[in-house]
């Protein structure tokens, strides 16, 4: 029998073999983490803009929100091990899966976006294109967010123990993506809001990210070790740059608002990528299932003892 | 959903719920079980490792591996008293899928593949799964896996492997015939024993008395309770040791008994997310 020695106490293992199995996604899905919250995100800032009457903004985000719809459905196919069978998501509604309920919400909001998208190109049926966008932008908040739930609802210590902040985090950093990837495409004048979303969006997620891994305490060291550590770093990095050229020079400069609304993405695209690699590196690592059950166990067996 | 609600469904059709005790304190690690399920099972080659662990040469459950007998080689006296004891022993366990009465595997499976059969048990429905491996990080044993191996016959050609993911069936189709399943069979020991779950508890309670009193060290339930983290496992056990020391988990719970919470907050989040939007056009266009 092999032990490993964590935190000063012994803890027992079975050959330092991993218990909860590492989760067998692969690149799609933490793209699509990004993506999904893109698309959700833009169809929210596209209406807002349009009922302020930026319709620059309002034009952008829709088109941006409509092709992020489009690309998340193939990353999630393709990470099918058997693609041809993706509709099979869509043969039951269950509320206990947050993929089934992530599936439905997707194909409302992706439908709801393109059909808005694909109208307001062609400026017709002005009517059907006003009630897609509502459609869109009432899906879309839950799209940007669902996906927190749906890696919090697995056995993975790191994931799971962090589901009071993840939702909050994705959202936080699907408002960044939206702002900052419209701020690529607008001038100026027409990028304020979208501008202050991205920068509002990165610092409200790099403080909630702080709260998590605080509260997390020793489950949540994954996120400064190995590969999560390094996208967490880049995240941090690119995220922070980005937002504060966009913060800086933002107002007058059409470059910096390209150049750091590109930064804040690839920030944010990082971000994803580390919550996903600290998943896999979590479930690796059998003393961050082993270490909090077996405290539980004990405490209630004390429990036990002394009540009887 | 508890298997009493899932068996409501089946009406007439209903069967009393089934399940293993395996008593690892008789288990002699003969491997039979895991050669019966492989057999009967058509649980294609996946190759054979020599680990070096002991006597275990499989590591794990997975999708080729629905019985795993784990080696544990331990400076530890098998009865407390020290009586005729050299103070090295050797423990043996046949582990498998538990059949949860709260399975996390069933409630996160988004395409209804994985589903509740008539006998209370836990199956994948491989005309239905779709290899989307949300299952495989839910469980909180690590037992299902998704099959990278090459692809059946029947698979399309652009297929470039199985793609689907696998676990024990505790052989619904020898139960629906009116068998054990195949490693029950092959047990030569009684370590593995099928039967109705309440007389499997019965016996499992009369068998930890007996060698509690005998001063075997260490011996304890595990997956007996049907107030613990799943409910109950349709498949329990009789350990030597602490579950961690065998590699599993000494208190596994159903994380999908947080998701009315969970729920609640995502849409708090998605709530804010269209605040925090529609606040950033309140200093107007610049």
């Amino acid at each position: 029998m092999s032990s490993i020695t964590v935190t000063g106490t012994e803890m027992r293992s079975y050959y330092g073999r991993p218990i909860v199995k590492e989760p067998t996604w692969t690149w799609e899905i933490p793209t699509y983490f990004f993506t999904g919250g893109l698309a959700g995100a833009s169809s929210v800032l596209s209406t807002a803009a349009r009922l302020a009457g930026n319709e620059k903004l309002a034009r952008t985000s829709l088109y941006l929100g409509a092709v992020a719809d489009i690309v998340s459905p193939a990353l999630l196919i393709s990470d099918l091990g058997r693609p041809e069978r993706f509709h099979h998501m869509l043969r039951v509604v269950k509320v206990t899966s947050p993929m089934n309920v992530g599936s439905w919400v997707l194909l409302a909001s992706g439908g709801a976006s393109n059909v808005a998208a694909a109208l307001e190109l062609l400026g017709r049926l002005k009517p059907l294109k006003l009630l897609a966008e509502a459609a869109a932008t009432l899906t879309g908040a839950p799209l940007a967010t669902y996906t927190g739930v749906l890696i919090a609802d697995t056995a993975v210590p790191v994931w799971h123990e962090g589901r009071r902040e993840l939702p909050w985090i994705f959202g936080a950093s699907a408002i960044a993506s939206a702002g900052a990837a419209a701020s690529v495409f607008l001038r100026p004048e027409d990028a304020g809001p979208a501008r202050r979303l991205a920068v509002a969006g990165v610092l409200a997620e790099g403080a909630l990210m702080e709260l998590m891994e605080l509260r997390l305490g020793k489950i949540g060291e994954v996120y400064r070790q190995g590969a999560a550590g390094r996208f967490s770093w880049a995240a941090k990095g690119l995220a922070i740059t980005g937002a504060t050229l966009l913060a800086r020079r933002g107002k007058q400069s059409r470059a910096a608002l390209a150049v750091g609304g590109a930064l804040v993405c690839a920030g944010e695209l990082c971000l994803r990528w580390a919550v996903f690699n600290a998943g896999k590196q979590s479930a690796r690592d059998p003393a961050y299932v082993v270490e909090p059950q077996r405290r539980r166990a004990t405490q209630r067996l004390q429990e036990s003892r002394t009540g009887t | 959903m508890s298997v009493a609600d899932g068996l409501l469904t089946y009406g007439g059709e209903q069967q009393e719920r089934v399940g293993f005790f395996t008593d690892t304190s008789v288990c002699i690690g003969c491997k039979a079980c895991e050669v019966a399920c492989k057999e009967w099972n058509l649980i294609p080659d996946d190759g054979s490792a020599w680990t070096g662990e002991s006597y275990d040469h499989s590591s794990q459950l997975g999708a080729n591996t629905w019985r795993h007998v784990a080696f544990v080689e331990q400076r530890k006296p098998l009865l407390t008293n020290g009586d005729g004891s050299t103070g090295l022993r050797w423990l043996m366990e046949s582990d498998v899928c538990k059949h949860c009465t709260h399975a996390a595997c069933l409630d996160v499976c988004p395409t209804g593949s994985l589903f509740r059969t008539e006998f209370g048990t836990v199956v994948v429905q491989q005309d239905i799964c779709n290899g989307c491996g949300y299952c495989v990080p839910a469980c909180p044993f690590g037992v299902l896996d998704k099959r990278h191996l090459a692809p059946a016959p029947d698979l399309p050609a652009f297929a470039k492997e199985d793609g689907r993911v696998w676990k024990c069936t505790l052989c619904y189709d020898r139960l629906k015939g009116g068998h054990e399943p195949a490693c029950a069979k092959a047990c030569p020991t009684k370590s593995i024993q099928f039967g109705p779950l309440d007389e499997l508890r019965e016996r499992a309670d009369a068998r930890l008395q007996k060698l509690s009193s005998e001063g075997w060290n260490g011996v304890q339930l595990y997956g007996r309770d049907p107030e613990d983290g799943v409910g109950g496992f349709g498949a329990f056990f009789l350990l030597l040791d602490d579950p961690e020391v065998y590699g599993l988990p000494p208190d596994p719970v159903v994380t999908t008994r947080d998701l009315p919470e969970m729920w609640t907050n995502m849409l708090a989040a998605a709530g804010a997310l269209l605040v925090g939007v529609a606040a950033a056009f309140a200093g107007g266009r610049s």
